[in-house]
């Protein structure tokens, strides 16, 4: 039972709390924060999520909210989550996000010119956006439900690894299917491939479609079998999931006390 | 958790909690020898232990058959396919086969928890792979009882008569099926000797088969040793052997057999090259590499114990397969968390201790995964041999264990030159990307199952068996009716 427990509490503190939807407003982030910085306070000992994830404009409020917790705020960028605005457009928008106090930058490659073979266009993007972020944390989103092959996949996430990017991620969220094992063991082969050439850990986040504690013990043994437990961290594995939180929650209650509770017992974020 | 991107969290060691499978295999403290439908102490009176190679504790006696006690299954065989079951409509015979497979199926998990106990496979293969397996190709069987008219368009299909059984330790529950549901099939009764090492989930079958209302002396089951198997393949009586097993023991059932109306079938050892090219998907590879030779530890006739790795991509594929060995989990068998599990016996640990030794004295490099081994039981290290010749022993004898010979070649000639190169054919296995290479590359090996970009994929549907030493005939699929029927 002992490495269920160690299992779920990991992957809460790896989660990135995400809300992104056209009618997110400032009560709906501020209530997101809250949950964040407590997650079950009947439940003692829970560790807090890694990051919320919104919008740029909404990170300012995030900030605010979370000042002194140490939860990061991810701010989603570069014409989320279509990608299909022009170079300069995604650059205001990255330095806005990073302005407003981002800590981390998740970006969308150009699927249009990636699919259509520009992979030097798709490379000097992300190296480019990575130069304007410096220290602040660069996720680069595949949105491998657009790529098609899982051939694709990896040639884009050894493209997005060696451009600079610091973790790699699956998806937007917005495109079925979003993140799957089958995707996720791929990208971390790349992950362990650029670990072997170059000596540098490199993060992952698959996101999108993960929604019960079970699919995230899935993905923590695919990491710890392919990486090893070095990537067992925050600092390199994050969950982009709106729902899964709860799930755990209900997981962790039922191991302390025994019984399952219902979902109403658990807060909304 | 981190409050700033400087600030690192330590990463969890995270160790997986033992999760071992529970359920009562239901084993008797002692098994008789299985005749005539009911379970009958043997004449001589001998019973032996039989053990659990993991712990190397007694599991259950269990009767030794003699050549009186094969005399009298023989008989019964006989009496039951005279009186009963070769004047059966083939769809009354289906019925009783597709009894079998249910029952099989509803008690799945004890079969696959007496098998990992009584063979020291780990749970996982007994679970997904042996007792679906089995169940798989008592319904396909059954399926054929009544479609002979189909199976063969104008002519008629007449059963052989009395068949005796000889099967290995290392799928027990699984070769039994392999044997029994095309000879039921075709109308034929049975004599099946289990191996010695691993007698019980063959005994578990027998009370299926009682369970299951089949009519008296259809199957007979007798435990024994070699002299046991000798009696069957020389008693004057029986129609046909079915021998799954060594090489050596193959050559011996022909020389009997020669001059005898007796037919025969045999699946023997093998020495599978499975060939990796420079273009295919190399971590999709790394996993077949490792199903191929450590699936079952090794226990398995097509095994690919030899790989053949292009130049171009060696280093790269070895250095992959070091790092995926060493994350094999060996230990308890009956752990849902592992891969391999304890080798079938102290002889066949021996053997391959033995043809290891023989692999460093003539010169190739070991490297084995620097796992822990329980103290009791019969372990061996998943082993990985670089630097090997093709005039190596470890390149040319069937090792039986989880010991990989690693080649490299430069051309697709030079593979299948190599890949021919042995006495053995029963498997290969080819990976690349290109689906052009695959045939010209598949069409030129000679070997009776050849799998492409996947490895030790069986399906009842299947035909199986071996060109050269690897023996004669085949099981599985249509081809699987023939050896079991004479047509007019």
């Amino acid at each position: 039972m002992d490495s269920k427990v160690q299992a779920l509490k990991l992957a809460l503190s790896m989660i990135d709390q995400t809300t992104l939807e056209g009618s997110d407003s400032p009560g709906k982030v501020k209530q997101m924060c809250y949950k964040a910085m407590h997650l079950h306070d009947a439940l003692p000992g829970l560790p807090h999520v890694a990051a919320v994830c919104v919008y740029p404009t909404m990170v300012r409020t995030a900030k605010e909210e979370l000042k002194g917790s140490g939860i990061h705020v991810a701010a989603v960028a570069t014409a989320f989550p279509s990608g299909q605005a022009d170079h300069e457009t995604k650059l205001l928008d990255i330095k806005y996000a990073i302005s407003e106090g981002a800590d981390e930058v998740d970006m969308v490659i150009s699927r249009g010119h990636y699919l259509n073979g520009e992979f030097n266009y798709v490379y000097d993007e992300i190296a480019e956006f990575k130069s304007i972020c410096g220290d602040v944390h660069l996720k680069v989103i595949l949105e491998t439900g657009e790529l098609g092959t899982l051939d694709r996949v990896r040639h884009a996430s050894d493209l997005a690894l060696a451009a600079g990017g610091d973790f790699i991620k699956t998806s937007t969220g917005k495109v079925q299917p979003a993140a799957t094992q089958t995707v996720t063991l791929v990208m971390l082969e790349a992950v362990r491939d650029f670990y072997q050439r170059t000596g540098q850990r490199r993060g992952m986040k698959p996101a999108g479609g993960i929604k019960t504690a079970k699919q995230a013990i899935q993905y923590l043994v695919t990491v710890n079998e392919t990486l090893g437990s070095a990537w067992l961290t925050p600092d390199l594995f994050r969950f982009g999931a709106s729902t899964l939180t709860n799930d755990i929650l209900m997981q962790l209650v039922k191991e302390s006390t025994g019984v399952y509770q219902s979902s109403d017992y658990f807060s909304q974020a | 958790m981190s409050t700033t991107t400087a600030e690192k969290t330590a990463p969890l060691q995270w160790n997986y909690a033992p999760a071992p499978e529970s359920v009562d295999p239901k084993l008797r403290k002692r098994y008789d020898l299985f005749i005539d439908g009911k379970f009958v102490p043997p004449v001589e009176g001998n019973y032996r232990p039989s053990i659990n190679p993991a712990r190397e504790t007694t599991l259950a006696e269990v009767a030794d058959a003699t050549a009186p006690d094969v005399d009298k299954a023989v008989k019964a065989a006989r009496k039951a396919y005279t009186k009963v079951w070769s004047k059966m409509s083939g769809k009354e015979r289906g019925k009783y086969i597709f009894r079998i497979a249910r029952l099989l199926q509803e008690r799945s998990r004890e079969f696959a928890v007496a098998e990992t106990l009584n063979g020291g496979k780990s749970i996982r293969e007994s679970r997904d792979t042996d007792i679906p397996l089995a169940a798989a190709h008592f319904f396909y069987y059954a399926g054929w009882a009544d479609k002979h008219d189909y199976a063969f368009p104008g002519r008629r299909a007449k059963p052989l008569g009395v068949c005796g059984q000889v099967i290995p330790w290392n799928f027990p529950l699984l070769m039994a099926a392999w044997k029994i549901a095309p000879a039921l099939a075709t109308g034929n009764t049975v004599v099946l000797k289990p191996a010695d090492t691993t007698p019980l989930t063959a005994l578990k079958l027998a009370e299926l088969i009682q369970d299951a209302g089949l009519p008296p002396g259809v199957v007979n089951i007798i435990p024994g040793g070699r002299p046991t198997g000798a009696a069957i393949v020389q008693h004057p009586d029986i129609d046909k052997i079915a021998f799954t097993g060594s090489t050596a023991v193959g050559k011996w059932i022909q020389k009997e057999l020669a001059g005898t109306k007796k037919k025969y079938t045999l699946e023997l050892g093998g020495k599978a090259a499975n060939i990796i090219f420079e273009d295919a998907a190399i971590d999709q590879a790394v996993e077949g590499i490792i199903n191929a030779i450590f699936f079952n530890q090794g226990h398995v006739c097509c095994a690919g114990s030899r790989l053949l790795v292009q130049e171009g991509v060696a280093d790269t594929v070895i250095a992959k397969l070091k790092e995926r060995m060493a994350t094999l989990i060996v230990g308890d068998p009956l752990d849902k968390n592992t891969d391999i599990g304890a080798i079938n016996s102290r002889e066949q640990l021996g053997r391959i201790e033995a043809l290891v030794a023989t692999g460093s004295e003539e010169g190739a490099e070991m490297w084995q995964a620097p796992c822990e081994l329980p103290a009791k039981g019969f372990w061996f290290r998943p082993t990985l041999f670089t630097n090997v010749s093709q005039s190596h022993k470890i390149c040319r004898d069937e090792i039986f264990g989880p010991v990989l010979s690693v080649l490299t070649f430069r051309t697709e000639d030079e593979a299948v030159e190599k890949a021919n190169n042995t006495a053995y054919g029963l498997s290969g296995g080819v990976w690349t990307d290109k689906g052009a290479k695959i045939f010209k590359v598949t069409r030129q090996i000679r070997a009776g199952v050849i799998w492409a970009n996947t490895f030790n994929k069986f399906d009842p549907t299947s035909p199986f068996g071996g060109y050269k030493e690897s023996g004669s005939g085949r099981e599985g699929g249509w081809h699987g009716l023939m050896p079991y029927v004479e047509l007019e």
